[in-house]
């Protein structure tokens, strides 16, 4: 392959995984460099926020949200079927009292 | 989203050439801990990680709780007692050389790594009054209180620590390089290691490492039964890029394996199967002791053993009567009778409305932090991704309750044949200086049979990178075989050459792989169907693997992580066909052949004369401290006076 024609090729992911926040974030790409499957590419353009080029690969570690010197910078996003629910632990005792079915 | 230029130079035809007296593989908390001693012991280690140290490994992103520090000066159990009860609780099948390491060291590398910068201890005073800490030394321990081996950590602020102390060392890192074989006296299957090739993750860039010793230091093992190209990272317990090559390379230079039979059925795992590991609800390991509630917010009250109800809660800390001491907070690994701790039995389900829920709300506040703050935001990954992420979304310990998805910590029930290595599962022989069966090879962490955590972890790394560097100092140079160079390099590049219309994707391979491991070793195993894996297994590797394409470094990296999948498949179809009789504590079921258990590890290499397989006999280490002492009294002088 000829060294010109390296490309990261775009696709649709299923997943976001790794929201970054344009508005806050520094360009310091401190999250490429922590992030160990390099889920991320720093921007060709400089001072553009890094690339989410591989959010298939994220482990979801969180290493690039402890990294980002900017809060809420960069965060993780929970595939939908992953999101754990809870209750307040009232209702369960409602429903138990039997005022709530 | 859009086509990206290439953002790092592109390397691939270049060469750099790097000598050492010692190579470390792997700059996970193994890696790092054996770095650190062999360079301070004086000798020129180069360390090399395909991810970033300050984060790279299982252990990267943090860890709540260190098992197995027997030595700490508030344990009431000796590392002989808590190893025998390991050995016993696994009718044998664990690796008594690596966790008597951990048992006898492991409070000395939590004491070291303090004296880097990592916490292992409440110094603030933030948990005084909680029923596990100490006051003297400030310790808060977890599970046992009673007995106190088990320490909880602020973990996230290990890797960090190692990673400065290497700077300080002046060991030589080489990250975002992925090492792809070994280096072989005269380039020959079975013979001394010399060193190892890597390719760079970003470049491309081909790396020759020349060594007199090496230790390797990766990870075990996965995504061999189970993965999902769409949803492959949150469920999954240990990182994506983890995926066993020390095992592949290993494997293809004639090292010894042990235990690679072993599977169990999936706990935690890729495809999103599952919900993030510690963030659904359960009382075990991480949560432990949380109490949990039914859908009518009843509580299902703790048991000891005996089945005796546990009203305080102090006493889910404490062993039952006329027991010494219990393992681990929960009954995550199934423990024998006479290591069970208090458990919750929602035995007569008919009594309680689903679903379950786990409930820090209704447990003194205190203790609440330590599990939702403390353990719940350092333990392997969920800083962020738990605690910080369900905090933000609105949870709150002291009034909601979060849902439970499956029996004990699991948060998701797999069918048989999804399966991981998991729990003590199999890898590289060892000795009693962690050396392979290969001269100048040494082995640490999750490469050994039967490893498991942190401070196994820490423990073995720094007694390989200690062993090796005394290896070191008497082994000569030998040059790389140039021929073995070339080949590689022809394997590694290859994917580069294929059209990018009709190559295989990574992805698309590592799903043909575990659908086949799924296929033919599922839960129950016949010879038939093992051979039958074996041969698609091996049709992939002639015929599919040079069809592969990646289209730059980042996807050659991925791809070559499913060569060494598909190597590694291929392992454990030849353990599973070495065993002949079925085996409950490998939890190793063969169709028609009983469970009269040989007592013996089924020891298989790959040779010049094809795979060959030993019998060694459980006990094969000896007398643990006798060994002990007579491979360390260096150390033990050093360190103990």
């Amino acid at each position: 392959m000829d060294k010109r024609d390296v490309v990261a090729s775009g696709e649709i992911s299923a997943v976001k995984a790794i929201v970054i926040n344009a508005h806050k974030c520094i360009s310091c790409n401190r999250c490429v460099e922590i992030c160990q499957v390099d889920a991320l590419l720093p921007n060709p353009e400089k001072g553009k926020p890094p690339i989410l080029q591989y959010p298939g690969e994220c482990w979801y570690c969180g290493c690039c949200v402890m990294e980002c010197p900017v809060e809420g910078g960069i965060s993780l996003r929970h595939p939908l079927m992953n999101q754990a629910d809870w209750v307040l632990k009232s209702e369960l005792e409602e429903r138990g009292r039997g005022s709530v079915m | 989203m859009n086509h990206v230029n290439w953002p790092y130079p592109v390397q691939w035809e270049e060469e750099e050439y790097v000598e050492s007296d010692l190579l470390v593989l792997g700059g996970g908390v193994s890696g790092c801990m054996a770095a650190i001693a062999a360079a301070e012991k004086g000798c020129d280690v180069v360390l090399v990680e395909k991810g970033s140290v300050r984060r790279s490994g299982a252990g990267g992103s943090g860890c709540d709780h260190w098992e197995h520090a027997a030595t700490n000066p508030c344990s009431k159990v000796s590392p002989e007692e808590l190893t025998a009860a390991m050995l016993d609780d696994n009718d044998g099948y664990n690796n008594a050389i690596s966790h008597y390491i951990e048992c006898r060291e492991g409070y000395d590398r939590l004491l070291d790594i303090e004296s880097m910068g990592g916490k292992i201890r409440d110094s603030e005073g933030d948990y005084i009054g909680a029923l596990c800490r100490d006051e003297k030394t400030g310790f808060l321990f977890a599970y046992d209180c009673e007995n106190r081996f088990t320490l909880r950590v602020w973990g996230t602020t290990f890797k960090p620590a190692m990673h400065r102390r290497l700077k300080e060392l002046g060991v030589r890192i080489y990250e975002r390089v992925m090492t792809t074989s070994f280096l072989t006296e005269k380039g020959q299957i079975g013979q001394r290691v010399i060193g190892a090739t890597g390719v760079n993750t970003r470049t491309g860039k081909f790396y020759m490492f020349n060594s007199k010793a090496t230790v390797l230091c990766t990870s075990r093992p996965s995504r061999i039964w189970l993965f999902s190209s769409a949803y492959p990272g949150l469920s999954e317990f240990r990182p994506t890029q983890c995926v066993g090559d020390g095992h592949a390379m290993g494997w293809r230079s004639g090292a010894e394996f042990a235990m690679m039979e072993k599977s169990v059925r999936a706990e935690f795992s890729a495809a999103g199967k599952s919900y993030p590991p510690y963030g659904a609800g359960n009382n075990h390991n991480t949560w432990y002791p949380a109490s949990i509630v039914d859908a009518n917010g009843k509580e299902i009250p703790y048991k000891n053993r005996d089945g005796q109800e546990l009203h305080n809660f102090s006493d889910r800390f404490r062993p039952a009567p006329n027991q010494k001491f219990f393992l681990m907070g929960g009954n995550v690994e199934e423990p024998k009778y006479e290591y069970k701790g208090p458990e919750v039995y929602p035995d007569d389900e008919d009594d309680h409305a689903l679903p379950l829920y786990a409930d820090l709300s209704s447990i003194p506040e205190i203790e609440r932090r330590i599990i939702w703050g403390l353990m719940i935001g350092e333990e392997g990954k969920t800083k962020i991704p738990v605690y910080d992420y369900y905090t933000k979304a609105g949870f709150d310990p002291s009034k909601h309750v979060l849902q439970c998805y499956g029996s004990g910590w699991k948060s998701a029930s797999f069918m048989p044949d999804e399966r991981q290595l998991f729990g003590l599962s199999g890898g590289f022989m060892n000795d009693w200086s962690l050396g392979s069966n290969l001269e100048g090879l040494y082995v640490a962490g999750d490469v050994l049979f039967a490893s498991n955590c942190f401070g196994h972890a820490a423990a073995t790394g720094h007694y390989a990178g200690r062993h090796a560097a005394d290896y070191a100092t008497r082994a000569e140079r030998k040059e790389p075989y140039r021929f073995q160079v070339e080949q590689e390099k022809l394997r590694i590049y290859g994917p580069l050459k294929n059209d990018c219309m009709t190559g295989i994707d990574w992805r698309e391979l590592n799903e043909a792989i575990a659908k086949t491991m799924r296929l033919y070793c599922g839960e129950e195993k016949r010879d038939d169907l093992l051979n039958v894996g074996l041969r698609k297994l091996r049709a992939y590797e002639t015929d599919i693997l040079p069809r592969t394409f990646a289209g730059n470094p980042h996807e050659l990296t991925r791809l070559l992580e499913v060569h060494n999948i598909l190597t590694v498949s291929q392992l454990i179809l030849h353990s599973c066909l070495a065993r002949t009789q079925s085996s409950a504590p490998l939890n190793f079921f063969k169709v028609g052949r009983s469970f009269e258990d040989e007592g013996k590890l089924i020891v298989l290499s790959n040779t010049q004369k094809g795979v060959q397989n030993r019998e060694v006999p459980l006990d094969y280490y000896g007398s643990l401290a006798e060994n002990y002492e007579r491979y360390n009294a260096g150390y033990i002088r050093r360190r103990h006076g």
